[in-house]
């Protein structure tokens, strides 16, 4: 078994309202770009994953891994898409992982995508609540934003985070947004714009929530062995977490934190053998704000109902002890459901080989990435290192 | 081209008006905050006997009264629109015979969304040209449909504007004109389809914003001209912001738009909107004003013109000004527009 598994080279697209990109120019473009940044051939890669949402239901496009071997010239290898909802690229990136760690392939690209803007706003709603149950939330008329408005109310029922401290993430992402050049939304937004936009599911508000947005990315990992042959950059993945818990929000012990987190984030530090403190940044899943405050809570960087406080802090801020979503986040980089999670192990990899320009975090060596699917049925954790 | 131009011109705009804010309290919306990012106030609404045919007729009269042209010299009428009343059988026909217009004339309906009137004026330029007609009749007018609770309710409006082309007695010389088109499907209505559905923010950047750009920087290139030449400029106009913004991406100036932009507040007139903004420039112009007037038309394309006003323009004033029309008003609340609009179940307003 290699003892260890890097990446050795990424790609995105921009992210934002494609009109004149189609599901596979997406795809092909970030897989283009990630080949292009390992330094390697087409020919060299033995094995693809791909993550995305609902390809069916946003471009009537199924049968995806084939297509994608396809168009990236790679017909011929094996190639497997994988599906966790908003979670389907950070799920990617683990089966990637784990067919490297397992002994059988050398080089495998994994890849996420999404292309959303080619249906309605009313059908986008109706396609990500696929991410839901079904039954027992969709049928009742709830939405994504809904579900997310009431673990908002609980969690300031229960620790007292006020709605500014939520309104603080969404500054904070759009900040970072504007020094990434690939953000779908490259503007400071106030608190105030914050507060008085229009309201959403009482109490988010549209700039509490992430965009719909058209985009890909790709990573390219190998084996210890091979990746410091072709590489003198490679970013280690020294852990590799997911964990699941209930579909409907309802089921749920707690409506204030993402179970699934907590679980994934703790193996993950013990496969990587350290400790919150000791990461240097993390993208997180800020599909609502208020994901991101019960995301740095699960990860660890602060005490359950704190998360709040310590984001009005600065804490989390560029400059801030735990920088977190320097990308923009899902709120302002965008969100490409199935993309995201390959997105963020773009930015960590930018990250921690010092190319992410002026959000780069100073001394960047430990990064963790979150990636969630749905209202936190599945989270998917990685700590990837220098 | 040269000597082709607009003998005489007429508009018409209902005479009912709703409110942005009175839409947007039947809907539990924030009326201030659709006004600003819109810029419209109020909109035209037809009374429950009118339709584009009607509109069209009123138009037609109007430009006929200002031209002072025997209606018997019309050689062709063209009517463009996206709400003719029949889906099979012209509205051209039925303007015909109401302007006297006699049968020795050639006649048609155009479609192109928003910019069929100005296809219709093409087209009258091109059988003037070729001598095959004395006089073209080009109208474009509308009663714009959304569905309720879209955001198009707050803006689709009705009213309608009519063109007399040709070559005698001009008011003012079509210089050039200039189209640019593409297959772009940022707002549709099937057949038999009551409500038309559009691409939200599709319509905006590589819709309305590439093609009005394109057909407004063609033709200034190929005549040499800048924003600076131009004493007024006239946009289609689905709201009152595009417009301006288009303006400000060219290069022109607040003031060089805003006596062409009537939607905010009779609303978008759809093929009625770059030709009643015109005429509300004509309405004042002098001789030697220089005009640009680009239409929009959803699928997508727009068509550009630049515009010099004669002297004719200021001996033989038209009297039936847009102004009038956008002053004689009656203010209804939703419920009547509901009833005018057809839009209560159960009641069945046309044949």
């Amino acid at each position: 078994m290699p003892k260890r598994v890097g990446i050795i080279g990424v790609g995105s697209t921009k992210f934002g309202e494609l009109w004149d990109y189609s599901f596979r120019d997406l795809i092909t473009e970030a897989g283009t770009k990630a080949i292009t940044d390992a330094g390697i051939d087409g020919k060299d890669i033995e094995a693809l994953y791909i993550g995305s949402m609902s390809p069916g239901l946003f471009a009537e496009q199924e049968h995806i891994s084939a297509l994608v071997a396809d168009y990236a010239g790679l017909s011929g290898i094996p190639a497997t898409r994988v599906e966790a909802a908003c979670a389907s690229g950070g799920l990617a990136l683990r089966e990637a992982y784990i067919a490297i760690k397992s002994g059988l392939f050398d080089i495998v690209v994994a890849g996420g995508v999404e292309k959303m803007t080619d249906v309605s706003t009313e059908s986008a709603m109706i396609n990500l609540m696929g991410a839901g149950d079904q039954e027992w939330e969709a049928f009742k008329g709830v939405t994504f934003p809904a579900l997310y408005a009431l673990m908002t109310r609980r969690h300031m029922f229960e620790y007292g985070t006020t709605i500014e401290q939520i309104s603080m993430v969404s500054v904070k992402n759009h900040h970072n947004a504007t020094l990434n050049p690939n953000a779908q939304f490259q503007f400071e937004v106030s608190i105030e714009d914050v507060m008085n936009s229009p309201i959403v599911a009482d109490p988010l508000r549209l700039l509490h929530c992430s965009p719909i947005t058209d985009g890909a990315s790709a990573v390219i990992l190998a084996s210890e062995e091979k990746a410091k042959k072709l590489s003198d950059e490679v970013v280690w993945i020294s852990a590799s977490a997911l964990a699941t818990d209930t579909i409907a929000l309802h089921d749920r012990k707690s409506l204030s934190r993402i179970n699934s987190s907590v679980i994934a984030a703790r193996n993950a530090y013990e496969q990587a053998k350290i400790k919150p403190k000791d990461i240097d940044f993390a993208e997180v899943h800020d599909c609502f704000s208020i994901a991101e405050i019960m995301a740095i809570e699960a990860l660890g960087f602060c005490e359950f109902g704190n998360g709040g406080k310590i984001t009005e802090d600065g804490e989390t801020a560029l400059d801030g002890s735990i920088p977190i979503n320097p990308s923009g986040g899902l709120k302002a980089k965008g969100h490409p459901v199935g993309a995201t999670g390959i997105a963020q192990a773009v930015e960590a990899v930018l990250q921690l080989t010092g190319r992410a320009g002026r959000r780069q975090v100073d001394d960047a060596e430990i990064g963790l990435i979150h990636n969630v699917g749905g209202s936190g049925a599945t989270s998917v954790v990685h700590i990837l290192e220098r | 081209m040269k000597g082709i131009g607009i003998i005489g011109y007429g508009v018409y705009i209902p005479r009912y008006r709703i409110r942005v804010d009175e839409i947007a309290r039947v809907w539990g919306a924030n009326a201030e905050s659709i006004s600003n990012s819109l810029m419209v106030y109020e909109k035209s609404v037809p009374a429950l006997d009118e339709d584009t045919a009607t509109i069209s007729v009123e138009c037609a009269r109007n430009a006929i009264q200002h031209s002072k042209i025997n209606p018997s010299d019309i050689g062709a009428i063209y009517v463009g629109s996206e709400s003719h009343p029949y889906v099979v059988k012209p509205t051209s026909t039925i303007v015909a015979a109401a302007i006297g217009a006699t049968s020795e004339l050639t006649a048609a309906d155009y479609e192109f969304a928003c910019k069929a009137g100005t296809a219709a004026i093409q087209t009258c330029m091109g059988l003037v040209a070729l001598g095959m007609i004395r006089y073209g009749l080009a109208i474009g007018a509308d009663t714009a449909q959304g569905k309720p609770g879209d955001a198009l309710e707050y803006t689709a409006s009705a009213g309608g504007g009519a063109y007399i082309i040709g070559r005698e007695k001009l008011i003012a010389e079509i210089i050039d004109t200039y189209s640019f088109t593409t297959d772009t499907p940022d707002f549709w209505r099937r057949e038999g389809q009551e409500f038309p559905s559009h691409g939200a923010r599709f319509t905006g950047q590589p819709a309305y914003f590439r093609h009005v750009i394109s057909a407004a920087s063609g033709i200034m290139e190929r005549n040499d001209l800048k924003p600076e030449d131009f004493d007024y400029v006239v946009f289609h106009q689905p709201n009152g912001k595009f417009p301006l913004r288009v303006a400000r991406i060219l290069g022109f100036k607040r003031e060089q738009v805003m006596k062409g932009l009537v939607t905010p507040y009779i609303g978008n007139t759809y093929s009625g909107s770059t030709l009643i903004g015109l005429a509300n420039i004509l309405d004042d112009a002098v001789s030697g004003n220089l005009i640009l007037a680009v239409s929009y038309g959803s699928g997508a394309g727009s068509d550009a013109f630049i515009i010099k006003v004669k002297k004719e323009n200021e001996r033989r004033r038209n009297k039936k000004t847009v102004k009038k029309f956008m002053e004689d008003k009656e203010y209804i609340d939703y419920s009547v527009y509901a009833k005018l609009k057809g839009k209560i179940k159960g009641v069945k307003l046309q044949k």
